[in-house]
């Protein structure tokens, strides 16, 4: 297990954590997802090694490893811009970790080139190990990255945001193609992403974070339907704010029915397709917040001028201290 | 005629680049072709005598042997202070930057009353030398220590600039992996700064050849002993020999050229590489 006990860290006089508690089961695939300035980034390379906090502890199975360096805590670390060894052929980049054991420590020759070959076919770059890292393509080039870093067998693979170099096509193939991966596997992941889809996608339990502080832990499932904070609400998924009695009501804006009276009036301002529902920008007429609401395709379409009148299906009220009420 | 955004007239064209082309002949061309055919004016004969002279041997000598001590010394430290400034942050990190470009906002004449002002006689530590028999100004160790400060920027000024490109995600890389420093810059830094490091290298060879007013004023001007290539040059010109000044001066001119070719050269591989990398 892997447990984060209350961690902070000031860069300067800027304090990039403040008091993180987390604990990560073993298998477990997390993401730590929050805009940028949010501390992920700085979270994993604690837990990693390659940043170290002002206080607190970071413990791997019990193990105070707060002290140990990036090369003793045996974590597989995956950079965005991969940071593959650009001189070496990508047999050399993974077989790096192996050939910079201590002598005794080392396999032999034969071994390591086997090992090497049975991470490329791992990450199906078989046949790809003569080739040096400028002629592959980004997504090939993260693979290489991910395979160099399970080639010293990791307790612990750690990726700071391994899709965001990539375009957006190469983008959700490599996506599926890790989650595949971490289920045959089964290694503890901890990845950090500010594209909240991703996080839902991937991970088994997400981490949100904002301003140094985690937000909410939980599944998916959880943060989406039941968002602790407005923050969690408006960061992950869409989300709609209306005044309500006693505070701020949040709603989804596949969550509304339209209705012949009552309700809040809704100043339609512009209405186009998105896949199977219509999407209805306007403004609630009593507050001229801005609105964006789904209603079913089968439905006519409002025309841009008109006003129709919703109820929210489901709410999330939150009080003013920022709470849930 | 083509219409474009960036089209001048002909004229102011052809004028720009007769320009460019008149200066470059008249600065850079010309007293190149004077001092080669200087040096072999009277044919190659005298040319090879006048290089051939001990004077002129020990002072081709000498100039080796300088620069084959401070080179190597200025890529260690350049390296050094490069991957300081680069890879670490800390206080007064700005102040060390600045510094490595003082030799080139410095004098070179102001550089070398440096070294006499704390090795002279009457310098700082002088008499304590001279109690131990040390003798570094107006001997080799003091050319040595004004060469090493003159040509110190050129390496740390190619590396900073590249270095800090790069980043140090190679390096966390290396050591995630379990690589120990050692290891991580012998395989994964040096590899990546090698053809600038070259380049460092060639313009620091070249201006540790060629550097004249600091060595001047702490050679003292010892013919045969303390007479580097460019100090040669000047007194066999000051004594009207022409012929020897120039033949000299051609062995240096020499090294630019060749310098200047090897420095094509490995921007083009350079830029190759770094081309193939990104």
């Amino acid at each position: 297990m892997i447990s984060v006990r209350n961690i902070t860290k000031r860069f300067g006089s800027y304090a990039a954590l403040h008091g993180i508690d987390l604990d990560i089961e073993p298998g477990e695939f997390i993401a730590l997802l929050g805009p940028s300035g949010s501390g992920k980034t700085t979270l994993l390379r604690i837990i990693a090694g390659l940043e170290f906090q002002d206080s607190g502890q970071v413990l791997f199975d019990g193990n105070d490893v707060s002290g140990l360096k990036v090369a003793d805590r045996h974590v597989g670390f995956v950079f965005q811009q991969y940071a593959l060894f650009r001189h070496m052929t990508v047999a050399e980049n993974v077989a790096f970790g192996l050939q910079v054991k201590k002598r005794r420590d080392r396999p032999a020759r034969a071994a390591i080139r086997d090992r090497a070959e049975e991470l490329l076919r791992l990450v199906q770059l078989e046949g790809l190990g003569g080739r040096y890292p400028g002629q592959l393509s980004g997504g090939q080039r993260q693979r290489v990255a991910l395979a160099r870093a399970l080639a010293i067998e990791p307790e612990l693979l750690l990726l700071d945001e391994p899709f965001g170099a990539l375009d957006a096509k190469v983008r959700k193939d490599l996506r599926r193609w890790l989650r595949d991966l971490h289920k045959q596997m089964g290694l503890t992941s901890i990845f950090v992403t500010h594209d909240q889809e991703e996080a839902l996608e991937l991970a088994d339990r997400v981490v949100v974070m904002d301003h140094g502080k985690i937000e909410q832990v939980g599944t998916p499932e959880e943060i989406y339907m039941n968002p602790a904070t407005p923050f969690v609400s408006h960061f992950v998924g869409e989300t709609n704010r209306m005044a309500g009695q006693s505070g701020e009501v949040h709603f989804r804006p596949h969550d509304v029915d339209v209705v012949g009276e009552g309700g809040e009036a809704v100043l339609v301002d512009n209405v186009f397709r998105k896949g199977g529902v219509w999407r209805v920008e306007g403004a609630l007429v009593e507050t001229s917040l801005f609105v964006e609401i789904d209603l079913d395709a089968a439905l006519p379409q409002p025309r841009p001028g008109e006003t129709i009148r919703i109820v929210p299906r489901r709410s999330r009220l939150f009080n003013p201290e920022g709470g849930q009420a | 005629m083509k219409l474009r955004a960036t089209s001048e007239d002909r004229v102011t064209q052809i004028v720009l680049i007769g320009l460019a082309l008149a200066f470059l002949a008249f600065f850079l061309l010309l007293p190149l072709v004077a001092v080669f055919s200087e040096a072999l004016a009277q044919g190659v004969g005298p040319f090879m005598d006048a290089v051939h002279t001990p004077d002129a041997l020990a002072a081709i000598r000498l100039t080796l042997i300088i620069a084959a001590i401070s080179v190597p010394l200025n890529v260690v430290f350049g390296i050094a202070a490069s991957w300081a400034i680069t890879k670490f942050q800390f206080p007064g990190k700005s102040l060390l930057i600045t510094l490595i470009d003082l030799p080139f906002s410095v004098s070179p004449v102001v550089s070398g009353l440096i070294f006499v002002l704390l090795f002279g006689a009457n310098g700082l530590i002088g008499p304590w030398l001279a109690a131990h028999d040390l003798k570094i100004i107006f001997a080799v160790p003091g050319i040595v220590l004004a060469t090493v400060f003159i040509t110190f920027p050129f390496v740390a000024r190619e590396l900073i600039p590249l270095m800090m490109e790069q980043g140090k995600d190679d390096e966390e890389a290396a050591l995630s992996l379990g690589a120990s420093g050692w290891q991580t810059f012998w395989h994964v830094t040096l590899p990546n700064i090698r053809w600038g490091l070259l380049y460092g290298v060639l313009l620091c060879n070249a201006r540790a050849m060629g550097e004249f007013g600091a060595v001047s004023v702490v050679s003292g001007h010892i013919r045969g002993e303390t007479n580097t290539m460019p100090l040669h040059v000047e007194i066999l010109y000051n004594e009207y020999d022409f012929v020897g000044a120039f033949a000299v001066a051609s062995l240096l001119a020499l090294l630019a050229l060749v310098t200047l070719v090897a420095k094509s050269v490995l921007e083009w591989r350079f830029d190759l590489h770094s081309g193939a990398s990104h």
